[in-house]
């Protein structure tokens, strides 16, 4: 579904990613750990296509299509959805009506009729329901206020409404109880299946207690160093990332 | 002719076709105002509180200082301009002229009429001599000038303890029968003790000919009285409004003034609030969205005179292409304005390099027990919000109005009238040139 084919990144002339090379197939989760400024972040901004970020070498390439070319929305409308470690507050827009507008700008990009105000209810609150979230939740203004726990259900909650072909979930962990986390897990635990691929970006071991990866990769100053199964994860979490450099 | 002296030298005509008596005090007024005018002129880019507006090249046109009203405008003509969603008064006034074929008024428990006849009938000489241009007058001389000629426009008289069932909606529409013409419309306000009343103002243009307003409105709110002022600033881009208001307030008076500047080619608004008592609270909010060449300049002024006051205020500006804002927010605390509080924001986005806002923030404060803050800001569109909405599918030409949506929805919140508030979403996201396919 994903390549990575030696991906090379800056941001003001500063090389971040240094050449990463990574595939996830359909049916896969993957798991990126690495400690703070390895370039994790930044790994998800550049599939996502934000446009700070100048690939200089290597592509990203999606079901066979490179994406250099692509705007962020183009990739959303092409099923890449990335969930943000800080997601932004938007007064004034309610939750509902963001994700409505989500939902219809993609349809319309893939040649879809909107959906009609009754379907959009009702999958609306499908997916409240999947991520035990409040309907008074829905008319409140988009993460404005919201706890962090809020604000990251509110994340798998778009994401359970926009059904993204590969899901990126950058730090989804941080900030979160342990109670928000099984909701958060089992939210995406319920929405894998045999078509779809998530990426987990995350700093401890935690969240891979609940959201099992098929792989998991050490990222390190911009390269991936080593890869390995879920117990690379055990292993990162008792020795630390030193032994790696 | 330059326009000063077309003006000073057609005043004489004016006042003998005004039907007037020349005994009146409204005669005197006039000559004294015709004579400030006169004398101080058109302000020009010298006047520190012009400096940033320049009305050289509007000045220029060859004015009509008199149009003649021979269009017909039918309801279906006006009819979008209106807010028919609710009931209400209407004062509608076509080249100047007022219009009681569109109007819906009334003298019954209180008079929501027109300023031509509290001038000339014995029965308002009370309501006239007490408060006609007892605010406008010795303030600048573009309101000398609106007195000097000052005729018509919307005369409502509340008395005390009323709750006016229906917003009032003032319009003034010009159709182009002139190439250029000059309106001068004057409005008068009093809102007597525990007394609540909601206005909504505009000003439209029905052609592409050129239009100067010059409009003063005086809004005297007794003790205890509420006052909801609605200013709908989307005019053509022919069409230049300056727009005084003056608000007096007694003790324990609400005023709100909101203005929402989206269309015109040269806007000023003079907005000045007086504390006349303590208790008193003054809201002044606006939002301007321009692009093209538009020029909007909001003057203001809260003057606390008395203790235990608050004023609070909030502007927000988004400018896109070569537009220009002016926000000069002056609020005076007097040293007997003991226990005030005095709240001053102004927020601006500039979405293009060619954009300017001039913001001045003015404080001078006598009095030492108060609390007064003020904040700017002049920014751009936050990169990483416009990311975020984007990778969830919204395009960037949706997500930058959603973003801007945002930034002025704490404006658009303080609209007490529900039809009134979707009806300004909607020019906003005509605006900024988006169906965003949801009301807010």
């Amino acid at each position: 579904m994903l390549q990575v084919k030696n991906l090379h990144a800056s941001i003001n002339d500063k090389e971040i990613l240094k050449g990463i090379n990574l595939e996830i197939k359909a049916g896969e989760v993957h798991a990126i750990m690495g400690p703070n400024g390895s370039g994790k972040s930044t790994l998800s901004a550049v599939i996502a296509g934000k446009e700070e970020f100048e690939v200089t070498e290597g592509a990203v390439i999606l079901n066979n299509q490179d994406l250099a070319d692509l705007a962020p929305e183009e990739r959303a409308h092409k099923g890449i959805f990335l969930s943000f470690q800080y997601p932004i507050e938007i007064p004034g827009v309610t939750v509902t009506n963001f994700i409505k507008t989500a939902i219809n700008e993609t349809r319309k990009a893939n040649g879809l009729e909107e959906l009609s105000a009754k379907d959009m209810l009702k999958l609306i609150r499908e997916k409240a329901d999947l991520l035990e979230l409040d309907r008074k939740f829905l008319s409140r203004s988009l993460n404005e206020g919201f706890s962090g726990g809020e604000k990251k259900r509110n994340e798998i909650f778009q994401m359970a409404m926009l059904e993204p072909k590969l899901a990126i979930l950058d730090e989804t962990d941080s900030g979160l109880d342990i109670d928000a986390l099984k909701v958060v897990a089992n939210g995406v635990n319920k929405l894998k299946n045999k078509d779809n691929a998530v990426l987990l970006i995350t700093h401890y071991q935690r969240l891979l207690d609940y959201i099992i990866p098929d792989f998991v990769h050490v990222l390190y100053n911009g390269k991936i160093v080593k890869s390995g199964g879920k117990e690379l994860a055990h292993e990162l979490e008792k020795k630390g990332y030193d032994w790696l450099k | 002719m330059e326009l000063k002296e077309k003006l000073v030298s057609s005043f004489l005509a004016f006042e003998n076709k005004g039907g007037l008596d020349l005994d009146s005090n409204v005669h005197e007024i006039r000559q004294k105002a015709i004579h400030n005018f006169e004398n101080q002129g058109f302000p020009t880019k010298k006047d520190e509180e012009w400096k940033y507006t320049n009305l050289k090249s509007l000045l220029k046109n060859d004015f009509n200082l008199f149009p003649s009203t021979n269009k017909s405008v039918e309801f279906k003509d006006v009819e979008r301009y209106l807010i028919n969603e609710i009931e209400s008064y209407k004062l509608i006034f076509i080249d100047g002229v007022f219009s009681s074929f569109l109007s819906t008024t009334t003298h019954d428990e209180w008079d929501i009429c027109v300023l031509s006849s509290a001038l000339t009938k014995p029965k308002y000489k009370m309501v006239v001599d007490n408060y006609f241009n007892t605010l406008a007058k010795n303030n600048n001389s573009l309101s000398e000038l609106n007195t000097a000629f000052a005729k018509e426009g919307a005369f409502i008289n509340i008395p005390k303890n009323t709750i006016v069932p229906k917003p009032i909606q003032i319009i003034n529409f010009s159709t182009g029968s002139e190439k250029e013409v000059i309106l001068q419309p004057r409005n008068l306000v009093v809102v007597g003790e525990n007394s609540h009343v909601q206005i909504i103002e505009r000003h439209q243009n029905l052609s592409k000919n050129t239009t100067l307003t010059n409009a003063v409105t005086e809004i005297f709110v007794h003790k205890r009285a509420i006052v909801d002022y609605y200013k709908i600033q989307n005019d053509t881009q022919n069409s230049s409004l300056i727009d005084s208001t003056f608000v007096s307030q007694k003790q324990q008076s609400v005023a709100s003034v909101n203005t929402y500047s989206f269309g015109g080619k040269l806007i000023r608004n003079n907005l000045e609030f007086q504390h006349e008592g303590e208790y008193i609270t003054s809201n002044l909010n606006g939002i301007s969205i321009l692009n093209n060449k538009q020029h909007v300049d909001n003057h203001t002024l809260v003057n606390h005179k008395y203790p235990n006051c608050e004023s609070h205020e909030l502007y927000k500006g988004i400018y896109a292409d070569k537009s220009t804002g002016v926000f000069n927010g002056k609020v005076i605390v007097q040293q007997a304005a003991q226990k005030t509080n005095a709240f001053q924001q102004n927020n601006n986005i500039l979405i293009d390099d060619g954009a300017t806002i001039n913001a001045k923030p003015q404080l001078e404060i006598f009095a030492d027990d108060v609390k007064c803050s003020h904040g700017c800001t002049i920014g751009q569109l936050d990169e990483n919000a416009l990311f975020y909405m984007r990778s969830r599918g919204i395009p960037k030409k949706e997500a930058t109005a959603l973003l801007l949506f945002a930034f002025g929805n704490e404006v658009v919140e303080k609209i007490k009238i529900p039809q009134l508030k979707s009806r300004i979403i909607k020019l906003i996201a005509k605006n900024l040139g988006v169906n965003l396919g949801f009301e807010m």
